[in-house]
């Protein structure tokens, strides 16, 4: 038995290297968040959420259209990703112990390490060039590609967390099973699946590479889907790789932007959750 | 008549029955309430059984769980399934509304006849039977997501019945003798009850569809003394209109609350016979070693 002395010692050791560890892991995250947010909040203004991109050396000009195009092309993506995704993660929690679950678990695996810029690249292919254009349904189907793994994984797991005798009750009661799974496990796995939607968009919001040639970028205001569309995250890049000052400060500034989007979405998929521990109780 | 029917009366009526059966095809004891006007002394012969069991075997994969079942269950009365865990009741039970089909690689054969109609013919959709033969499981399910009234009416909802739902919540709530209870907290959530509560919600829930049978697998097992007398009490007033089988553990409950019992064993029905019988002098020695507890 060792002294209690060298046991009190161990555990002050261990203590503290976990400590250290956290702040390690907090080092980045909070240097890139002070960076974000110190570089980009000097431009932060109201017209800088409602008006159009300036030119060079004009003072004023924003970002709107790239916070709607946003909007639009994660609109069009969920539009396409929910139901698939969904309805595969249902599929897969209820009826995926066959052959079928199996290859569609292994196809949603390979898709969900598919490089975000390689779904791009499918995206112009299946769209872009049959289009001859490049739109937001183009960048919509892209962003949907990358959120149905995700959102088929995360469905199939709380739809699997239902308890079996809810799925019994309700059969018992004469329900068929496809109502069964639809009207009564998926609304009890209801808020975990809102969790996981929002986090998919919130990661879809962030995405950059698969939109470069897929809705490409947009000076304008545009609300049609076979259109260019701008989006924050292009917006962004075309800023940063410029060689204009005046753009690197909006960069960082759109940055910002997306960022407090992003947050805002992540935040309400906690309170979400929070919520649903508490109905629980 | 049907030909099932006829072929039901004619195994009656034959001496062929399998050994065992013979004990239940005495009349059934008259209901504790008294008798529906309707059926008087020895009426009871005649008055058709609400299930036939014949030869029911059930499997899990390749494991024979119930390896030929034959019983009567007459309409209004209370038949409790006894015997050790594994005898089979449980599987017995979940072949009645067939939900023991559910289970991946499960399957039953026999003949069963609710009315005589069959029930496990192809023909026959186990969704519909299951509005006919509600059931009551061993742990209280409400649905977590939904208030209590939501609970009651599920059945309806979820199977697009039209009609005055108010009317019918309030009903089977009070067929449950929980409307006292829960009146005023209709719109909370099902989970805010007690365990005991809760159950006899799951019970209003399942006569809201308006079931002819209902099953109770062990429906107070998981419940305190008291909220157990509740249900049992509950079961007592139930009979009068519906037919009841129930499953459990406990013996003193089977005597308390069933006309008839059936003792289970290994996958076989030893023995059936008004609950009386069974309990102070059942015709085999297994029967008797398993309620006086000498076995199990």
């Amino acid at each position: 038995m060792k002294s209690l002395r060298w046991r009190k010692f161990v555990d002050l050791f261990w203590t503290g290297a976990s400590g250290a560890g956290v702040v390690l892991a907090l080092v980045p995250l909070l240097s890139l968040l002070w960076l974000v947010v110190s570089q980009g909040v000097a431009n932060l203004s109201f017209s800088f959420f409602t008006n159009l991109p300036a030119p060079v050396g004009e003072p004023g000009g924003g970002v709107g259209n790239g916070i709607v195009g946003t909007l639009l092309l994660v609109a069009i993506a969920s539009a396409i990703a929910l139901p698939v995704g969904i309805g595969a993660g249902v599929f897969l929690a209820e009826k995926g112990d066959g052959r079928a679950g199996d290859v569609i678990r292994f196809v949603t695996e390979v898709l969900s390490g598919v490089p975000s810029i390689v779904v791009g690249i499918v995206a112009y292919g299946l769209v872009v060039e049959r289009m001859k254009r490049f739109s937001a349904l183009a960048g919509g189907l892209a962003l949907a590609l990358l959120m149905v793994p995700t959102l088929a994984r995360s469905t199939e797991e709380f739809v699997r967390l239902v308890p079996g005798a809810l799925r019994e009750a309700s059969l018992a009661l004469g329900v068929p099973k496809w109502k069964t799974s639809l009207r009564v496990v998926l609304r009890t796995a209801a808020a975990g699946i809102i969790t996981a939607v929002l986090l998919a968009v919130a990661r879809a919001a962030g995405e950059t590479a698969p939109l470069l040639f897929t809705s490409l970028n947009n000076q304008y205001w545009n609300l049609q889907p076979d259109q260019p569309t701008a989006s924050l995250t292009v917006q962004i890049f075309n800023y940063a790789i410029s060689p204009y000052e005046d753009w690197h400060h909006k960069a960082w500034t759109a940055a910002l932007v997306l960022l407090l989007l992003v947050g805002l979405l992540n935040m309400l998929a906690r309170i979400l959750s929070r919520n649903r521990m508490e109905g629980a109780r | 008549m049907t030909p099932a029917q006829e072929a039901a009366t004619r195994i009656e009526a034959g001496g062929s029955e399998p050994a065992g059966a013979q004990a239940h095809l005495a009349p059934p004891r008259p209901a504790v309430g008294g008798p529906p006007p309707h059926v008087g002394a020895g009426a009871a012969e005649q008055e058709q059984p609400k299930l036939q069991v014949r030869c029911l075997k059930a499997w899990y994969g390749q494991t024979l769980a119930l390896k030929g079942v034959d019983l009567l269950v007459p309409p209004r009365s209370v038949m409790a399934a006894i015997g050790p865990s594994g005898c089979g009741k449980s599987t017995f039970l979940r072949c009645l509304n067939r939900m023991h089909e559910l289970i991946p690689g499960a399957r039953a054969e026999g003949t069963l006849l609710l009315d005589g109609e069959d029930l496990l013919g192809r023909q026959v959709d186990p969704v519909v039977l299951r509005r006919r033969v509600g059931m009551v499981f061993q742990r209280p399910n409400p649905f977590p997501t939904m208030s209590v009234r939501d609970n009651v009416a599920a059945g309806l909802k979820l199977n697009g019945i039209k009609g005055n739902h108010q009317e019918i919540v309030e009903r089977t709530l009070r067929q449950a003798a929980l409307w006292d209870e829960v009146k005023d907290r209709l719109d909370e959530s099902a989970l805010g009850l007690s365990g005991g509560q809760q159950q006899r919600l799951c019970i209003a829930r399942a006569l809201a569809v308006q079931p002819e049978v209902l099953l109770m697998d062990e429906p107070a097992s998981a419940l305190d003394p008291i909220a157990t007398a509740k249900v049992e009490d509950l079961i007592h007033e139930l009979k009068e209109h519906y037919t009841i089988v129930i499953v459990t553990h406990n013996m003193q409950q089977a005597a308390r609350v069933s006309d008839r019992t059936a003792f289970f064993y290994m996958g076989e029905l030893v023995e059936v016979g008004a609950t009386e019988k069974i309990f102070t002098n059942p015709d085999k020695p297994q029967t008797n070693d398993y309620v006086t507890g000498k076995f199990g």
